[in-house]
């Protein structure tokens, strides 16, 4: 399998092509009503186009202008729908790509009475049980419930290497289109034919179910409204100039309409937003609804799992603290023995810190008569019985009720070095060998690097960010301290989450968190922005309304920055767009009445050539902008985190000052062309 | 321009700002019914007036039942006008014996003066009685500018509270406005006034014998010896103060500020200015302080100062420089002249404050004259129609600037806020779909009214046209004035035309009364929508509203989404007649 999700260049040779026919469909009214700015320049295009039939008996001299302009007019609005098409073709690549995966395969189903039955994949219901072995497909959404098997899910992520599935546990959802390398695995199916996962995502990144987001809606009021104020402008325009005694063409007064209405960001505005998603489609993030998107942008706090986020997942031996009269590499040799059997890579950590600082070997428990005591939720503590050694280790509250069963006090130089690891943002581990400690292993947590300047970058960008720890106080303080987070939640259980979420939700702020446990589920429900972990469980997945296909929590940073990124696109084009009128006016209006008032010819200050090519440039100005705009409005605009003062500084200086200067230098050059050309 | 001028100007703008904290302050005690002053005296009439009318002075209004109180009682009062001048025959206070008003006249002046716009299509000593004047059009004078103080109050409650649904007690903020603040400021205002010269009595007019008789030629060729005077007196400061005070600009007399018994000396004419503005700056100052962003009500009274001083430099500049058709005649300004285009304008007040004069009345929706706009130059007269075109939040009407000038905030954080990578949001408040589609209604019926009478009106040759005076696009510009100063509620006018007539009387009547209720209402719609918002606390990533390159954005907003709707009109009227003049042509 290699569908994966691979990054297109933005103008793809198919998607163009795709588009170009995509766009001609697209002209159809029932589509156009839905963006009233190009509808309107559609209706102008409709009324030249039979006007310029009418009009062809007669000889009236300016056929070519009025067939230039009406052509000019459809161009502008099929360059936005092709700019539309171009948007939803990226993702439909995607979808092409997702359905491959989607082949039909045969489901073994487990029948009653363990019968296996031959079953097409697509005909799968919840509730059936499927065996899956090493080289086959699954077959469909589901939850691992005997086994465990190395699964192949690259065709979702994008990512080859393989990764463990199994029963219980947050690791047990397995998706549709996966492939098993190893092992046998029982799966019980979560969903029912056309609501897999992977159908879900089909539609996500096809856009089949695109809504508009509450903010599109507001802007496309915006946009209406100021056509309909233009409309007003225009449509009144020609009794005043029957008064001066300079009457219009239609041609003329539906070009100078179109001109002024907002075509940019109207012919732009749904590409913003199909692109944004597909944004978070490449960066393999997968987002319920573009109201997501736009949430990731406003979020104001964001809740970070320590593990894995914040600190490498993992966190490694440093040093062994012996209490007093305990020889070191006694210390480290029970510490070693009682990490032989953990597989955790903090056990096997302490194997090695064992090895290398006191050369201890490995031995094989095997050959011991040892019993591996594993760790419980209601010890919390491991060990190992081993020739009469009884061996445990374990939190410091734990070994304390432990050593108290054995009537022997915590040693206070223990305690001291507990505290001492704990300020340092580490984790303490107790080692105790017949109920008497030994000293303390020094686990540290790394924090990634880097996170310090992104976190700051944050702050700037005026999010504030808390860092979520089953740590105690003390030791998620120094984590705190040395990641540059703004705030920490210690010894966090998930009600304390969804309880931080609800208060900041109270302030107004808007909450975003990453989880991937069952336990996360209502905490994930409840955030603004909720991405779940695509290695994490159905319920996670489902109660978030993002999911990371690649498991990496600190995408979140990222997620934020591509709904920020979605909405200054908006903005800036927006602005852009209403800024280009200046110009379109100084084009026009002197075009428009310098025939009979030559003295008007002062305020056409771009020297153009004549009237007729005036308003054929600003026209022609107009339908390119849009097209030039393309790969801006796909790619968003470029965004570097700062405060919102200096994004407003830079986008008004690019998006409106440059809104107000680009036209003229536009105008002026098409204007030089098109004389050229003789087409006007 | 000269020096003297330019000082003037200075002094004017300066004694603005000055005044505006005390005064803005002062606004935030009296609706926020903080301690004054004031209060041993108007407290006790506060609550008789409370107890005689039943109001309770607790009780808090949504935005709907807010504006209903507004309109009924705009209503009420507005009927009450109109009856007084259909009847001021038979009533007490008229000695010049003038007549009942006609019904057409007598509802446009209704509207007129309830909508604090004072157009004026009659001339006021030979149409109203004394009577009329103070209780039928005085009074409006009071009502209308606390109803605008009102308004502009709740719309600020609105947006400084928090999921609230209501936004204050209507009456309790017109009698506070009234009581605490237009009625003491007002009766300071008539006595400087009155030290000044201007009149105030009941007495019939007086006539006096002119020292040259004069021999004039009327309309029907024949000539006549002229060689008495009529000297038309009334309470006159009483009405002024008000009349500036509440940016109103109803005139006295039909000569209104250029009046000498109305404007007597530069003084009367550079406090006159002053309180036109007095008001509306407080407003930024008490918008800052009610939503605890003093900066941002300064910011947005720097947008007003920014837009001003454009209309004040063009139209200083403009009346500076005398038409060139006067080739050879000596039009410099010395001792001994004023230079430059005097036509229309008084010598007491000179070219710079006449240019002034006209760009503050127009700013404001005041609509008071020292000098007659029509008599500027092309580009001076388009100053006074553009400030009106921009919608009247340069400083704007008493509230009513404030209001329209939140509306344009509301839409540059809805255009720009998004530029900042979060939806737009206002002091906390997300701007949403409902809010856009209230300020584009807002937005919309203003050019809708202006563009659309004026559009028919100069179709129709009989109706619309034959009132023009001027012909060419002076003509369009008297036109397009005078439904600008209608929808806009400023009430000057660009002269010229005879507005007397019935498709003039009831078409402005029209645009009156939509150009003030009909965006009041979705300008409450939006007080109420942002009152029951969440707010959002404020952080570095949050849209800066109170920076001077917010100033900057609000006032490109207010120029590009404003004015650009009406360049192909101005251009047509003020800016054809501009060039046409420079090549030699006028009208």
């Amino acid at each position: 399998m290699s569908t994966q999700l691979k990054r297109r260049s933005l103008f793809d040779g198919q998607i163009v092509r795709r588009a170009g026919v995509d766009a001609l469909v697209k002209l159809s009214p029932r589509t156009m009503m839905k963006n009233p700015v190009m509808f309107v320049v559609e209706l102008g295009s409709v009324l030249t186009t039979v006007l310029l039939f009418v009009n062809a008996g007669t000889h009236h001299g300016h056929f070519k202008f009025d067939l230039q302009i009406t052509l000019w007019l459809w161009f502008t609005v099929l360059f936005a729908n092709f700019a539309e098409a171009m948007a939803e073709g990226r993702g439909k690549a995607q979808a092409d790509a997702l359905r491959l995966a989607k082949s039909e395969t045969t489901a073994y189903v487990i029948g009653k009475k363990g019968v296996i039955e031959e079953v097409p994949s697509s005909q799968l219901h919840v509730g059936d049980m499927v065996r899956v072995v090493a080289g086959q497909m699954i077959p469909g959404d589901g939850e691992v419930v005997e086994g465990v098997a190395s699964v192949d899910e690259s065709a979702i992520t994008g990512e080859s290497a393989p990764v463990i599935r199994e029963a219980g546990g947050d690791r047990s959802a397995v998706t549709g289109g996966t492939r098993v390398l190893s092992d046998v695995i029982t799966i019980r199916i979560t969903s029912n034919p056309g609501e897999t996962f992977l159908d879900r995502m089909i539609a996500l990144v096809e856009g089949a179910e695109r809504q508009k987001t509450p903010n599109e809606i507001a802007l496309n009021i915006l946009l209406a409204g100021l056509t309909i104020i233009f409309l007003l402008a225009v449509v009144t325009l020609q009794p005043f100039a029957l008064y001066s005694g300079a009457p219009q063409t239609v041609f003329v007064l539906i070009s100078l309409l179109v001109c002024l209405i907002p075509t940019t960001i109207g012919g732009l505005l749904s590409a913003i937003g199909i692109a944004g998603m597909d944004r978070l489609v490449q960066h393999n993030v997968l987002a319920t609804s573009g109201r997501a998107v736009e949430a990731a942008g406003d979020v104001n706090t964001l809740l970070l799992d320590k593990t894995g986020t914040i600190t490498i997942g993992n966190r490694q031996a440093a040093e062994f603290m012996p209490a007093p009269g305990v020889p070191p590499n006694q210390l480290a040799d029970a510490a070693q023995l009682s990490s032989l059997s953990d597989e955790t890579p903090e056990g096997r950590s302490i194997v090695i810190l064992a090895k290398e600082q006191y050369n201890l070997r490995g031995r094989e428990l095997g050959s011991m008569n040892a019993e591996f005591i594993p760790f419980s939720a209601t010890t919390r503590m491991s060990g190992i019985e081993v020739d009469g050694r009884s061996i445990r280790k374990g939190a410091v509250d734990a070994i304390a009720n432990y050593l108290q069963e054995h009537g022997t006090p915590m040693p206070p130089e223990v305690r001291g070095s507990v505290e001492e690891i704990a300020r340092k943002g580490g984790t303490p581990l107790v080692v105790t060998e017949n109920g008497r400690a030994l000293g303390v292993i020094y686990l540290k947590d790394v924090v990634k690097g880097g996170m310090k300047e992104r976190f700051d970058q944050l702050r700037a960008m005026g999010i504030r960010t808390v860092m979520i720890t089953g740590d105690n106080p003390l030791t998620a303080a120094a984590i705190a301290r040395e990641a540059g987070v703004d705030d920490f939640l210690a010894e966090a259980k998930p009600k304390d989450k969804m309880d931080l979420i609800k208060r900041e939700q109270a302030d107004g702020k808007l909450v975003a968190m990453t989880g991937d446990g069952t336990n996360d589920a209502p905490a994930l429900a409840q955030a603004d922005v909720g991405v779940a972990m695509n290695s994490g469980t159905q319920a996670a997945k489902e109660a978030g309304n993002m999911v990371d296909l690649d498991s990496n929590p600190t995408k979140l940073i990222e997620i934020v920055a591509i709904g920020k990124q979605l909405l200054m696109t908006r903005g800036a084009l927006t602005t852009f767009s209403i800024s280009n009128d200046v110009a379109k006016y100084f084009a026009i209006i002197p075009a428009m009445f310098a025939g009979v008032f030559p003295v008007l010819n002062a305020l056409n200050v771009m020297h153009l050539h004549n009237a007729e090519s005036a308003v054929l440039s600003a026209v022609i100005f107009n339908a390119l902008v849009i097209v030039g705009l393309i790969p801006l409005a796909l790619r968003g605009v470029s965004y570097k985190p700062m405060s919102a003062a200096a994004l407003l500084q830079r986008n008004l200086l690019v998006y409106g000052l440059g809104g107000i200067v680009v036209p003229f230098v536009g105008i002026k050059a098409i204007d030089i062309v098109i004389t050229a050309l003789h087409l006007a | 321009m000269t020096l003297n001028g330019w000082l003037q100007i200075g002094l004017f703008i300066a004694a603005v700002l000055l005044l505006a904290k005390p005064m803005g302050s002062y606004m935030t005690a009296v609706f926020e019914r903080r301690k004054t002053f004031l209060d041993p005296v108007l407290g006790p009439c506060e609550r008789a007036l409370y107890r005689g009318t039943g109001v309770h002075p607790e009780e808090e209004m949504r935005w709907t039942h807010y504006t209903v109180a507004m309109l009924t009682f705009s209503a009420a009062t507005m009927l009450l006008t109109y009856i007084v001048e259909r009847v001021q025959l038979w009533l007490p206070l008229n000695p010049q014996h003038l007549a009942n008003v006609e019904p057409a006249l007598a509802l446009n002046t209704a509207i007129s003066f309830t909508t604090n716009t004072n157009w004026q299509s009659y001339t006021p000593e030979s149409t109203m009685s004394y009577l009329t004047q103070m209780l039928g059009l005085a009074t409006h004078n009071f009502w209308s500018a606390a109803v605008g103080l009102a308004l502009a109050i709740a719309f600020v409650r609105g947006i400084a509270r928090r999921e609230m649904k209501t936004l204050g007690n209507f009456w309790v903020d017109l009698t506070r406005g009234i009581l605490w603040i237009l009625l003491p400021i007002s009766i300071v205002f008539a006595f400087a006034l009155v030290s000044q010269g201007v009149v105030q009595n009941m007495k019939p007019y007086d006539t006096v014998k002119l020292l040259e008789s004069q021999k004039v030629t009327g309309a029907d060729g024949k000539t006549t010896t002229v060689s008495t005077q009529t000297i038309a007196q009334g309470p006159v400061a009483s009405q002024e103060a008000i009349k500036m005070l509440g940016t109103n600009g109803g005139g006295f007399f039909n000569a209104n500020s250029s009046h000498p018994f109305e404007n007597p000396t530069p003084l009367s004419n550079f406090l006159q200015m002053l309180s036109i503005f007095l008001i509306p700056a407080g407003l930024c100052i008490t918008l800052g302080q009610m939503v605890r962003s003093p900066k941002h009500g300064w910011a947005v009274l720097a947008a007003m100062v920014v837009l001003w001083f454009a209309g004040t430099l063009t139209s200083y500049w403009a009346e500076a420089h005398a038409n060139p058709a006067l080739r050879g005649v000596d039009s410099h300004s010395s001792l001994a002249q004023s230079g430059g285009n005097m036509e229309g304008k008084e010598v007491r007040f000179g070219i710079a404050n006449s240019a002034l004069f006209a760009t503050v009345t127009t700013d404001a929706s005041c609509g008071a004259v020292n000098s007659m706009h029509d008599s500027f130059t092309p580009l001076g007269g388009m100053v006074p129609m553009v400030n009106i075109l921009l919608g009247e939040v340069v400083f704007g009407g008493v509230g009513a600037g404030l209001y329209g000038m939140l509306v344009f905030v509301v839409m540059s954080v809805f255009i720009a806020g998004l530029m900042v990578g979060r939806t737009p949001e206002y002091l906390g408040k997300k701007i949403e779909s409902f809010d856009v589609q209230m300020a584009m209604l807002y937005l919309l019926i203003f050019p809708l009214l202006i563009l659309g009478f004026s559009a028919v009106t100069v179709l129709m040759p009989n109706l619309g046209l034959s009132s023009l005076a001027n012909h060419g696009p002076h003509g369009f510009s008297e036109i397009l004035y005078a439904y600008t100063s209608a929808t806009g509620n400023n009430g000057s006018a660009f002269a010229g035309l005879n507005a007397n007539t019935h498709w003039y009387n009831y078409s402005l009547a029209t645009a009156m009364f939509f150009g003030r209720f009909m965006m009041i209402i979705p300008m409450m719609a939006i007080a109420g929508s942002l009152a029951a918002k969440k707010s959002v606390p404020a952080t570095s990533g949050t849209f800066p509203v109170t920076t001077p390159l917010f100033t900057v954005l609000l006032t490109g907003v207010i120029l590009i989404v404003g004015a650009l709707t009406f360049f192909p009109a101005v251009t047509l009227g003020p800016v054809l007649e501009h060039l046409l003049m420079r090549a030699g042509q006028s009208f």
